[in-house]
Parts: structure tokens; sequence; C-alpha cells
């Protein structure tokens, strides 16, 4: 961003321009570390909210979106953040519990496959989980199918990634007792396990793999920024596990009024707008133009999954258990 | 009032570097346990990550030295043209950042890659990288650059005057010379990189192919980041350490006396040198292995270097800033220590590989954060972390030289009344240029592609390459990460290759 | 007068025993067997080793526990006598200067003290662009500058070949013994003491014999040194 303080000197002359002119106020929003490059939504969202604030809108990167939460802790109480944008509904649970953030208050007419009723935190873009592979090759039907096949996946590890996690889910969400075996027929087809989603992406499109877990909405950023159509997501009859990603008020910021201003632009025109083709998922609120065209061309789940985050909270032991029993075997 | 045989040293450089080390270390590690909410001991998982830890470690290790012997031998026994080059070149693997490694590696050694497009084309079934050979073969490509240095530097620390006389007593060179000489040079070096390998976590995983190639640093990082679970990620953290001071007594207990002493080397020449294609042979089967993934990463990176977002030049002009003051930083600590020379050095020289990068982080945080906003301070405190990081490969460069001067010229320096400064200023400094060269161009490399603390320090005016090119792929760029990757590759090897190349500028020593 | 009053040297279970007294300007060596502490003995005087008890005296200051740069005394060691990173002038001038920031007159003194020993216009060359003989006379010519009342050889010359070795001795005889200094040298060639020493000391069984004149010592020597030159 261009606001990198380049001389002390001119740090110094900000500092005085601060005092001298009643402090713009400054609004921290602590979030994911590609939200906020420059490929992501960031830089636009900044510049419209803050044609309309009158503040200074500051995005901190603070890694992935299981890192987020762990840095609000680290932070604790004295955290300078107003904000924490960019966890997802696997993570809510352990961040109400921090006692660190106050109810959203936003009453919006969200977009989203499912009912929203979360008091603290509040969706601004959702997706489905979803097998990610190349255009004319066989693709598995449903989770099932895939275990029986030959396929040769990616996975993300579910004890250091977000999607990683939401696989656990969506398996555990489908087949419920029956996960295990579900993940022992898997296990031939995993080719190997990275600790995030960039490695494992990467390695896909390297060839590695016939397929990643990713989201439906992954052949959207190929299709619209590289014109390139031969990555498609798989669609299972089980349903998709879903990715609601959220946003919540810290409970101690001292900006609770450009706090809640922000939460209310978050699911306006202004944010939704940009969410598409830069965060490349689907806006919690559909912008008044509808979807960039290429959303069209993605794959709709006939059912869409997805765990309370109390569910989500007290499953995930268990089911982390049963993962790695099955899949260090 | 005992003398000292070598000249007198101001003592505070050497406590600070101490200082500097333990709180970066153990102070951290405190910072953490401090933090952290007590809750049960270890679970069967954790026991099978130590166990897998301990049993890739070892075994990485020991394939990493035995491979490098021969190579040394042979880049030790034969002059050619371009063999310096060839030498460094041969060290760039363990330079690169993790992940570019990997794809380099899977270029390679992957399902599409060139390995197995061979044995397609010749219809012999397609070979899996993924497991615990994978994670050993990964290991090994990054450290066995390592152990062919200091093995390297072993064999050329046989002064040419022990050649001479074996050969003229026509004793077998291999059992009176070489073999003494690996005695005293493989420990340490088994040890240096089984203690790397025991800290490994994105390879281990990710070559491991499974949860069975869990380690005990990605135990931590779960704890950390999934749990914030800080008790238990201190607890690991303190197994680390025990595992890592338990090697480490073990090579101290099987490394012999250095009987290793000075000699004139002006040309080692050698009377045992027939049979080249054998030597040839382990030196190109040796670049292969180690320069192949390497250009491949050039390849995959050059299409898209020039197209490179402007934030990638920004975010390498940062990093380039960042590695030269660790490099210093770390040269004068190392320098510091190694004037000082005593066992608590040997340990503070060591304890940083134990150190878990996560747990540096995250207690280097949570001492920070009372005071200041982290980001002010994210160059600064990557500069501090990886200047430490890189400490103990300094000194296992330096250490040695230093030791040396002192034996050599510590009795004249004191008749002649030469000391503190003037010690420093007019024979160490001088002497010790070689190995000071090396020492910062391994800081300066290392501190170029590291992403442990900065990822957990940065906003977006701080941001470094290595951080910049993960933020690229993580945005589905891969092509422009590809990019970035080779700036960074390019980068760490320019800086290491100058700093090394002055230390090597004058000839006549 | 450098004197040796009860000194007692140890150095793990070796003990030598030294109670002596060197004629000012006058060149003694030390003679016996290797092994018999000879080295020892001009390390205690260096300062490089602490001697067990005893003291030692030079012109009645006590030197005991002077630090070995504050002592009045050069010394030639076997090998490493030269910096190998340095300019022959640069290794002289670290007689005069041990920080090396040498004035004008100092460099013109080094210049002196090079050509004094036949150096002339070598002060530019490092040591390995120097033969083993004329890398000698640059130790010698930073003794010459540092202008020390007392020289200790610890068999410099050893490595040289006979010739060469007579006209290092020489030199030694006609630039330090014959402006004054005390010159204590270690040897096991009786031909070296001849050559330049005026007296010689026995050094066996961990003691030091009384210097007597070098040609009585040798034309009639004593059980000890006759079981040892055989």
């Amino acid at each position: 961003m261009k606001k990198a303080t380049y001389l002390p000197a001119v740090a110094g002359l900000a500092l005085c321009a601060t005092s001298a002119w009643a402090e713009t106020p400054v609004l921290q929003v602590l979030t994911y570390d590609s939200f906020v490059t420059e490929w992501g939504p960031g830089p636009a969202i900044e510049t419209a909210f803050e044609a309309e604030c009158a503040c200074d809108l500051q995005f901190v990167g603070a890694g992935d979106g299981a890192a987020l939460l762990a840095r609000l802790q680290l932070e604790g109480p004295r955290t300078d953040a107003d904000i924490v944008l960019g966890l997802d509904t696997n993570l809510t649970a352990a961040a109400r519990e921090t006692g660190l953030f106050a109810p959203h208050g936003i009453n919006a007419d969200l977009d989203l496959p499912i009912e929203w009723t979360d008091a603290d935190f509040l969706p601004f873009d959702w997706g489905y989980f979803a097998f990610v592979g190349n255009a004319g090759a066989d693709a598995p039907q449903s989770l099932r199918a895939l275990a029986d096949s030959d396929a040769q996946i990616v996975i993300q590890d579910p004890r250091s990634s977000t999607p990683g996690l939401g696989l656990l889910m969506w398996v555990k969400t489908a087949y419920g007792d029956d996960a295990p075996a579900l993940w022992a027929d898997l296990s031939d087809n995993i080719v190997t396990v990275t600790s995030g989603w960039s490695e494992a992406y990467g390695m896909f499109l390297e060839g590695e793999a016939d397929a990643v877990l990713s989201y439906t909405t992954s052949p959207a950023y190929h299709l619209i920024a590289e014109e390139d159509d031969s990555k498609v997501a798989w669609a299972f009859d089980e349903g998709h596990y879903m990715q609601v990603e959220v946003a919540g008020k810290v409970a101690g910021t001292d900006q609770p009024e450009l706090a809640d201003k922000f939460l209310a632009f978050m699911v306006s025109e202004g944010f939704q707008s940009v969410i598409p083709t830069t965060n490349w998922m689907y806006p919690a609120v559909t912008p008044e133009g509808g979807l960039p065209e290429g959303f069209e061309t993605l794959v709709t789940p006939a059912k869409s999954l997805l765990l309370s985050p109390e569910d989500a909270a007290a499953k995930r032991d268990v089911a982390l258990d049963e993962w790695r029993t099955a899949l260090s075997r | 009032m005992a003398h000292s045989a070598v000249p007198v040293t101001a003592r505070w450089p050497d406590a600070l570097a101490g200082v500097l080390v333990l709180v970066l270390t153990l102070g951290t590690l405190g910072a953490v346990a401090w933090r952290a909410e007590w809750g049960d001991g270890l679970d069967p998982a954790d026991w099978s990550a130590i166990g897998f830890t301990v049993m890739q470690a070892l075994l990485s290790a020991f394939f990493s030295v035995m491979l490098a012997i021969p190579v040394a031998r042979a880049l030790a026994r034969r002059q050619f043209w371009g063999r310096q080059l060839l030498i460094t070149l041969l060290g760039a693997p363990f330079l690169l950042p993790v992940i570019v490694a990997v794809l380099g590696l899977l270029a390679i050694f992957g399902r599409a890659g060139l390995l197995n497009t061979g044995l397609a084309w010749l219809g012999i079934a397609p070979i899996s990288i993924f497991g615990l050979h994978g994670v050993v073969l990964a290991h090994v490509f990054f450290n066995m650059p390592l152990a062919v240095r200091f093995i390297l530097q072993g064999w050329l620390s046989i002064p040419a005057e022990r050649f001479r006389l074996a050969a003229s007593l026509n004793v077998p060179i291999w059992r009176v010379l070489e073999l003494p000489m690996l005695r005293a040079v493989v420990p340490s070096t088994f040890l240096v990189i089984f203690l790397l390998c025991l800290t490994s976590f994105a390879v281990a995983l990710t070559m491991g192919g499974g949860p069975r190639a869990t380690t005990v640093e990605l135990a931590i990082y779960q704890a950390v980041r999934f749990d914030f679970d800080l008790g238990r990620a201190a607890l690991l953290a303190c197994i680390q350490f025990v595992l890592c001071v338990l090697g480490a007594v073990l090579a101290w207990r099987v490394t012999g006396n250095d009987p290793i002493g000075t000699g004139l080397d002006r040309v080692v020449r050698r009377w045992d040198l027939a049979r080249p294609g054998v030597d040839y042979g382990v030196i190109i089967l040796a670049a292969i292995f180690l320069l192949l993934p390497l250009a491949m990463i050039v390849l995959r990176g050059l299409p898209e270097f020039f197209n490179m977002p402007a934030a990638i030049w920004a975010a390498a002009f940062r990093s380039v800033l960042v590695a030269l003051g660790s490099a210093l930083l770390c040269v004068l600590m190392a320098l510091a220590l190694a004037l000082r020379g005593e066992m608590m050095v040997s340990i503070v020289g060591v304890m940083p590989l134990a150190a878990s990068g996560l747990v540096v982080g995250t207690g280097a945080f949570l001492l920070v954060f009372p005071f200041i906003r982290p980001a002010d301070v994210a160059l600064l405190v990557t500069m501090l972390v990886n200047a430490t990081l890189a400490l103990p490969f300094a000194l296992r460069a330096l250490a040695p030289a230093v030791e040396q001067i002192k034996q050599d010229y510590g009795r004249l320096a004191l008749s002649l009344d030469i000391a503190k400064g003037s010690w420093v200023r007019l024979v160490i400094l001088p002497r010790v240029r070689r190995p000071l060269g090396f020492a910062a161009g391994l800081a300066a490399a290392l501190s170029m592609g590291d992403l442990g603390v900065i990822a957990l320090f940065a906003g977006q005016s701080e941001e470094t390459l290595p951080l910049a090119m993960y933020r690229l792929m993580g945005a589905y760029r891969m092509d422009s990460a590809a990019g970035a990757a080779l700036l960074l590759v390019a980068l760490s090897f320019t800086l290491f290759w100058i700093c090394d190349r002055w230390g090597r500028a004058d000839a006549d020593m | 007068m450098l004197t040796c009053e009860n000194l007692i040297l140890r150095q793990g279970s070796f003990s030598l025993r030294a109670d002596i007294a060197f004629d000012p300007g006058k060149a003694i060596a030390l003679i016996g067997p290797s092994g018999a502490g000879k080295s020892t003995l001009l390390a205690a005087i260096a300062g490089f080793l602490s001697p067990v008890s005893g003291r030692l005296l030079w012109r009645d200051a006590d030197l005991t526990d002077a630090a070995p740069g504050a002592r009045p005394v050069s010394m030639l060691f076997q090998d490493n006598n030269l910096f190998p990173h340095l300019s022959a002038a640069q290794n002289v001038g670290l007689g005069l200067r041990p920080d090396l920031r040498l004035s004008a007159p100092d460099k013109a003194s080094v210049a002196t003290a090079l050509a004094d020993v036949g150096l002339d216009g070598f002060g530019d060359r490092k040591p390995n662009a120097l033969s083993g003989g004329q890398q000698s006379r640059v130790a010698l010519a930073r003794v010459l500058v540092a202008d020390r009342p007392v020289v200790l050889l610890d068999e410099p010359f050893a490595a040289l070949g006979p010739a060469l070795k007579d006209e290092m001795l020489d030199l030694v005889q006609s630039k330090l013994v014959a402006a004054g200094k005390t010159v204590i040298m270690v040897t096991h060639d009786p031909a070296d003491a001849r050559r330049i020493a005026d007296m010689a000391a026995l050094v066996t069984d961990g003691q030091v014999s009384a210097p007597v004149a070098t040609d009585v010592l040798f034309n009639d020597p004593p059980p000890a040194l006759k079981a040892y030159l055989g």
C-alpha cells in the first residue's frame, strides 16, 4: 500500500500533521494475507470506504485464516484491531470463546444458501469447497466415487489450513460415523498433504495430481483472469461443504461507531462488488449488476453442507483423530 | 597472575551476542511458556511425531553426510576449469527457500517431472516421490551441499606436507590422513544436519505424503495456530531442545581431537590420483542432483520474470537490506564469540539450531507486543532473528580459523604488545577474511529466504520477498510467484557469491 | 642484569628449577637435550608461563607478574615469526608501534632496519614472496627497531641451511650483541653456541646450571653434557 513511511522525518511530520488537524480516526482491520495484497480486495475496498468515512482504513495482514485467530489471541484484549475479518465458521466458536468480540448489530439481507443468525459474526463472502481438476478428464461424481477411483489428489492439512479443516468437516458431515471408512479408502488417492492452500494448488498446477482441494469458484480465476477454461470443479452428490467467511467487531475497539459503519459498508455494494474477482468467492450480498461474467459457468452444488460453529468445534477433535488414524496406516 | 596465550579482547561484544542468542532462543520459549495455560501432557500422536522426527532426521543426516564424503573427496583431489564456480554453485540448494526447493525437486522427481517422463518413455512404471524416502531426498538435497562444504574444508585443511610424507612412506593416505580428518569433521557435520532436519516442518509435511510424516515442529505449529495451546507448544519446543542437546552431547563424545595441524598450503600435490574417471563421475552425478532442480526453477521463473508487479521489486529491495543487516550482525556476533572461544560459546552457537522457528517468532511477538506495534519492528526483529539463526553456521566457519590464529600468532602478538583493537584489526580480521566472507554470504542468503518471523510481524509496507512470493501464490498467481522465486534465488545466490568472493579475493594469505 | 631467582616452573608433570643470572650485553646459549626445558625457561622469561615460585628480576625491577608485551624482551620463535598477510615493512613496523599507526620517522626507521639486515627495497613484499633466510632477516629487523635490551631466540633459524644459519647468527652478533643487547639463545648445536655465545648454560634434568664461558664448557664438558654430546 502507499502508506509506507519512507523516512523517520516523514513519520515525524505525519505525526505533527495528525495532532495539528484534530486527527483523522484510524480503523484497523486485522485480516488474512491474501486479502490485503494488491491483487486482493483490500486496495479497492480501502479507497471506497475512505471516500465515505473520513477515516484512515488500515488493513493488517496476519497469515491465513487460522493464523488470524492465533494472532488475535496472542494480542489479547490489548489488540489495536477494531475489526477482525476473514475467520470462517469452523473458527468462530473458538473466536467467540475468547470473549474479545461484540455483537455486530447489522440486519442485512444476505444472499447465502443458508439462513444466517449469528449475532457476533457477519459474513462478507462464501464459497463451496471442491476438488478442482482438469477439464476433459474423468471426474468422479462423489466423495465415495473418488475414494474408489484411481484419481490422485492433493489436500491440505486440517491442522494448519482452513480448506484442510473444511474437507475434514465435509467428510464428517456427509458420512458421520462412516467417515473413518471413507478416509481409509481415500488414503490411496492422496498424493500428499500440504501445510497450506498455496503449496497444494501450486503442485496441482505443476501436474503433481489430478485434482486439488480448493473451491468451486477457483475455475473462475483461470477463466476470467487468465482466459483459461481448462480447470473445472468436481460436483459431488453428497453435497459440498461451505466456507462462510465472516468479520467481527472487537469489543474493546476505540472506534465503535466507525467499526459499525465499516460492518454496514461490508455488506453494501462498494465492498461486495469487489469480492468476486479479487477474493474469488461468492459475495454475501449479490451486487446490483449480478455476478461477473464467467461465474455462471461454475458448478452449483445440489446440496449445501455446513455445521454450526458449535457443532464444528465439538466434532473437530474426533474428526481429526479419525483422519490421522486412517491416513497414518 | 596467569597470562593467557592470546591477546585479551573486550568482553562486552561476546556477552552481548550471548545475551541476544539466549533471549531469542530460551527467552522466546519462556515468553510462550509464561503465557501458556498448562493442560495435559503429550498424547500418543505427539509421541509418534517425536519418533518420526528423530528417525527422518537421523536418516537425512546419515545420507547427506555419506553422499557428501565422496563428492568432497573428488573435489579435493581434482583441479579443473570452473572448479571454484562449481563448488559455489553446489552450495546453492542450502540457500533456497523451502517451498521453492520443493517445487524444483518436484519438477525432477514428481509425477510430471523429468524422471518419470523419462521412465514413461522407457515404458517403466512411474515412481512416487512422496513418503519417508521423499522427505529424506528433499533433506539430502537441502543439506548435502552444507556437508560437502564442511567436509571439503576438512580435506583442504590437511597440509600438503602430510600428503608428501604419506606418499614418501608409502602408507595408505585414506587410513593415515583422511580417516582421522573425517573422524573430526563428520560428527559435527552430522549434528548440524541432524538438528536442521529435526526442526523441519514444511518439507516433512509436503514430501511425507500425509499425517504419518508429522514432525514436532508441525505439532508446535498446530498447537500455536490451530489450538492456541501455548502450553503444548512450549512443551513440544522443550522436547525439541532436549533432542538437540542429546544430539549435541553424542556428537561431542564421538568427535576425536582434531588431528589436523597447520602447514603452508601452497599447491596440494598428491600422489594417489589414479582413476580420475571415478572422481569426475561422482562430481557429475552430484552436480546433476543438485543443479537440475535449480535449473528447473530458473526455467519456470523466466517467462514472468520481467512482468512481475512493482511491489515485488520493492519487497526485494527490503529483503536485500534485511539480509545485509543480518549478515553484518551475524558475523559480528560470531567473531565476538569466536574470539572468546570457550565451552559456553559452543553451546550458545548450537542453541539457535534447536530453536523452533515458530516458537522464536511467537515468543518474540509476545515480548515485543506490549511495548511496540509489531509491524514497526518487523524488519529489525527479522534481522535479529535471522542473524541468530545463521550464527551456528558462521561460528562453524569462523571459530576454528580464529582458534588457529590464536595458536599460531597469539604469543607473537603478546610479545609485540599487540592488544585488543589492534589484534582484531591487524591480525584476526585479515586472516579470517575467507571464512568471514563465507559466513556473511551464508547469513545473508539464509536471511533472504526466511519466512518464519516476518509472516507474524509484517504489515503491508514491511513485506519481504519471500512473503510477497507466498502472497502471490495465495492469490492464484503461480506464474508471478515463480518469477519471484527466481528473483529470490538469484538475489540469495548473488549475495552469497559476492561475500564469498570478497573473502577469497586476497590470494596470498 | 636479568636474574632468575629461585624460579620454579611447571608444565604438566614437568618441572624446571632455575637460579641464574644473565650478564647484560652478552650472548648466552642454553644447551641441552630436547625436552630438558630450554624453551620453557624462555617462555617464562618472555612472560608466557607464570612461575610456581621465585622471581624474575631485570635491573632490580620485579618482572614476575608483568605482561609479555610490557617486558624489556623481544623474542623470536621457532616458526610463525611473521604475519603472512602483512608486508615485510609492516611486520617490522609492529616492533615500533603495535597498532601499526606509523609516523613518517617510524617508517624511516623501518626502512633503515630493513637495510641494516640487507633487505633494502624489500619492504613491500609479503613473507611468502621472500626466501626462508630473508624471512628471518625481516624478523631480526623487527627486533632491531623494537630496541628492547633482552632478546630471546628459541631456535628461530633451525630450519635454515648451515651457511644461512651461520649468516643469521653473525647478523645477531653484529647487530644485537655488539649493540649491547642481552641475547639468550636456545640451541642443541655446540657450533652455534661457539659461534656467537660468550657464555653457555647447560639445561638438563629439570635444572639450569650456572653459565660458564662457552669455550670452557665445551673443552671440559661436565658428565651430563658429555652424555648429550656423545
